[in-house]
């Protein structure tokens, strides 16, 4: 019992002592709290505006208009149509021919071509762009005799020059380029012959050699990217939230179940490029699967992001109140149909965000696809599902490392662009998980 | 004690509808209910009382033996409903619950809308062949329940919308929509306010004509209200059992009148 003869008054309006020190140690708190928030998020900027700054050259390509004459001469020597004494012309006929028309081009337009060799102005253009014009007459062989205007891609360097990557010392230190070319590539960009334009190739063309970095495009790794995320998505969601109904409503709890336990939440820590070695090992070596296909790939994947799921469908399971549990089973649902009719249902939105962040987890992972090959470079388009599955691919997290590594600096670019890429399909599936879940989201 | 208003007492010589018989029930180690014997009379409202943990939902819960969904709890003992052994290893729960319905403490509707609550019994059950009868199960439930004419505008509307006294009352209708023969009722009134838990009580007092009500109860008011008999429990012991009036009035044992008068709770 306290004397209250010994209770002095005292304000609430002056704190004491220990008042005081417990506010001054919130206040510290939160001004902790404040700055970490504030680096990540300084951190976060610098992040995106460095790629963004570096990358977004990628969707900008620089292209050189350029009629050609398709004379027969050249392109049909034999002069009668025949599709195998055509192709028997290569791309260097086709080099020759482009960069004899850009020639003729300059000259109609009055720009004075002195200080640059023939040859030196045939390098002006990419050489994708014979590649490009030798598949166009093959595919339609009609087109030739006729004179058609084509936007060329400009090579790597001109490009560079329009992307601030090269400048006219640069270029006098450069055996691809030379100052002359570029002040030559300023004229034809004065009488509007050369555009730098919006690069849909980017996304839709394959992988290009080393030496072409302009012509370099990552449709192939989308594809592949895509096509794995399919079968992640197939394989991981029906197999995970199966896993995860038995282990949580049917299964006892006894010895056996704990251990599986433990092992699924140490799978999910495992690093990814065991999962790769495991890949390896199991679906080429021993089930013989092809090398960067994207059906190993997938299945790596999907090991890889079952325990995501298994553990985040567990999680909204587990978060059902048991009461709904207890209404069905005491109308007399069965247990099968307590848990189909009323508890997965409500552990839905948990299940499908848990879900897309780890196909999100997946589709970023870059180790377990180098060691199962998709790090090899591939210029086909992988065909359709269910055989394209099967075809070599790339992936867009392997398209970055690869970039990464070529020599060109033009590279650099493309790689930013790619995790520009790359960041905005993560961005589309984590907005589609938060749409979701506050969609389908339920208060009980 | 003024508060208590006995019922109007009409106990007929109704017959058994549930006997149980030396039931004893442990979780893991607990030994939670302890040789248990009632009768349970047919249109009748029997209530359990006593303090908080004695055993008495766990003893309501093996009526219908929602106790099998808890692990590690192990029901002993005989438990007849009609002469037929629920604890029989040929019973399927699932058929027995539907025979015996059952209402939660607190309002727990399927986040559905009004009309999928009260017809997902009957549908599961088979107990109806088409839409014309389900909806008349439907109406005859819910008018049962005494809910009809509150909510028969917005019959697929969301369940979580209503009120929790209305919730309640839509539980007891989704219980009574599969036809069972024993209604039982754990704690049915201690989420909802006293109006709510007035319209509970005249319904369960309706409810009698038709079915057999069990309710456990921490109110011994509510218990004097509506049942006509009450076991009272203590510490997992069945204490005292008969007819309500008799409990309330003139307790045989020590432990009810001590429980009654407020001296052990």
């Amino acid at each position: 019992m306290i004397n209250s003869s010994k209770i002095t008054f005292i304000s609430i309006f002056r704190p004491d002592e220990r008042t005081q020190r417990r506010n001054a140690a919130e206040r510290r708190f939160r001004a902790f709290g404040l700055l970490a928030v504030l680096v990540s998020v300084l951190a976060l900027v610098f992040l995106v505006t460095s790629i963004w700054t570096k990358g977004s050259g990628a969707f900008y390509q620089t292209f050189i208009t350029v009629p050609v004459t398709l004379s027969a001469e050249k392109l049909d020597p034999k002069g009668n149509g025949d599709l195998d004494q055509m192709k028997k012309v290569t791309t260097i006929g086709y080099k020759k021919l482009i960069a004899a028309n850009l020639l003729a081009q300059l000259t109609v337009h009055g720009i004075d071509t002195t200080n640059v060799s023939d040859k030196g102005i045939g390098k002006m253009l990419s050489s994708e762009s014979a590649a490009t014009l030798r598949n166009t007459v093959i595919g339609n062989p009609n087109l030739i005799g006729r004179t058609m205007t084509f936007d060329f891609l400009a090579s790597g360097r001109i490009d560079g020059y329009y992307k601030g990557r090269v400048s006219m010392a640069s270029a006098a230190l450069d055996n691809n380029v030379s100052p002359a070319q570029l002040l030559l590539a300023d004229e034809l960009k004065k009488k509007n012959l050369l555009n730098v334009n919006f690069n849909w190739r980017f996304l839709s063309a394959p992988d290009a050699s080393e030496l072409r970095p302009e012509a370099a495009g990552l449709g192939v790794a989308i594809l592949g990217s895509a096509y794995m995320m399919l079968i992640v998505l197939v394989l991981a969601l029906p197999l995970g939230v199966a896993t995860s109904i038995y282990l949580e409503e049917f299964a006892p709890k006894n010895r056996w179940t704990d251990v599986i336990e433990v092992n699924i939440s140490n799978l999910a820590a495992v690093p990814s490029i065991v999962f790769g070695i495991l890949g390896l090992a199991v679906f080429i070596n021993i089930g013989g699967l092809p090398q960067s296909a994207s059906i190993v790939g997938g299945l790596v994947l999907t090991l890889m992001t079952l325990p995501t799921i298994i553990i985040s469908t567990r999680a909204s399971l587990q978060a059902v109140p048991p009461s709904i549990r207890d209404a069905a089973l005491g109308v007399g649902a069965s247990k099968m149909q307590s848990v189909f009719h009323h508890v997965l249902p409500l552990a839905m939105p948990g299940i499908m965000t848990g879900t897309i962040i780890g196909v999100a987890r997946a589709l970023g992972e870059t180790a377990p696809l180098l060691l199962i090959g998709m790090v090899a470079f591939v210029r086909d388009f992988p065909s359709s599902p269910p055989s394209g599955f099967f075809d070599p691919a790339s992936a867009l997290p392997v398209q970055v490392y690869q970039w990464t590594q070529r020599a060109d600096p033009a590279f650099t670019e493309r790689a930013s662009g790619a995790i520009i890429v790359l960041l905005g399909f993560l961005l589309v599936l984590n907005t589609l998980a938060i749409v979701l879940r506050n969609r389908f989201e339920r208060r009980w | 004690m003024k508060d208590m208003v006995f019922l109007e007492r009409d106990v007929e010589v109704a017959k058994n509808k549930i006997s149980a018989k030396g039931v004893q029930v442990h979780y893991d180690q607990i030994h939670a209910l302890k040789d248990v014997n009632v009768d349970i009379l047919d249109k009748t409202v029997t209530a359990f009382i006593g303090p908080s943990g004695c055993g008495k939902s766990t003893f309501l819960r093996c009526f219908n033996r929602m106790n099998d969904t808890i692990s590690g709890c192990r029901v002993v003992g005989a438990i007849h409903l009609d002469g037929e052994d629920i604890y029989d290893s040929g019973v399927d729960p699932v058929q027995l619950r539907a025979k015996v319905g059952m209402v939660f403490q607190k309002p727990n509707p399927f986040p559905k809308s009004i009309y999928e609550n009260v017809a997902y019994g009957p549908k599961i059950h088979g107990l109806t062949h088409n839409k014309v009868e389900l909806d008349i199960v439907v109406e005859k439930s819910l008018r049962r329940a005494a809910l009809w004419d509150e909510v028969k505008d917005r019959l697929h509307a969301a369940a979580n919308g209503l009120s929790g006294g209305q919730q309640q009352r839509l539980c007891i209708a989704r219980a009574i929509a599969t036809g069972p023969e024993v209604l039982l009722m754990d704690e049915p009134c201690s989420a909802l306010d006293p109006i709510a838990t007035a319209q509970v009580e005249q319904l369960i007092d309706e409810l009698r004509s038709r079915y057999s009500v069990v309710i456990v109860t921490h109110s011994m008011q509510q218990a004097a209200r509506v049942s006509q008999r009450t076991a009272f429990f203590h510490l997992g012991n069945l204490v005292e059992y008969g007819e309500t009036g008799h409990i309330f009035t003139n307790p045989s044992d020590p432990r009810t009148e001590s429980y009654i008068t407020g001296r052990i709770g």
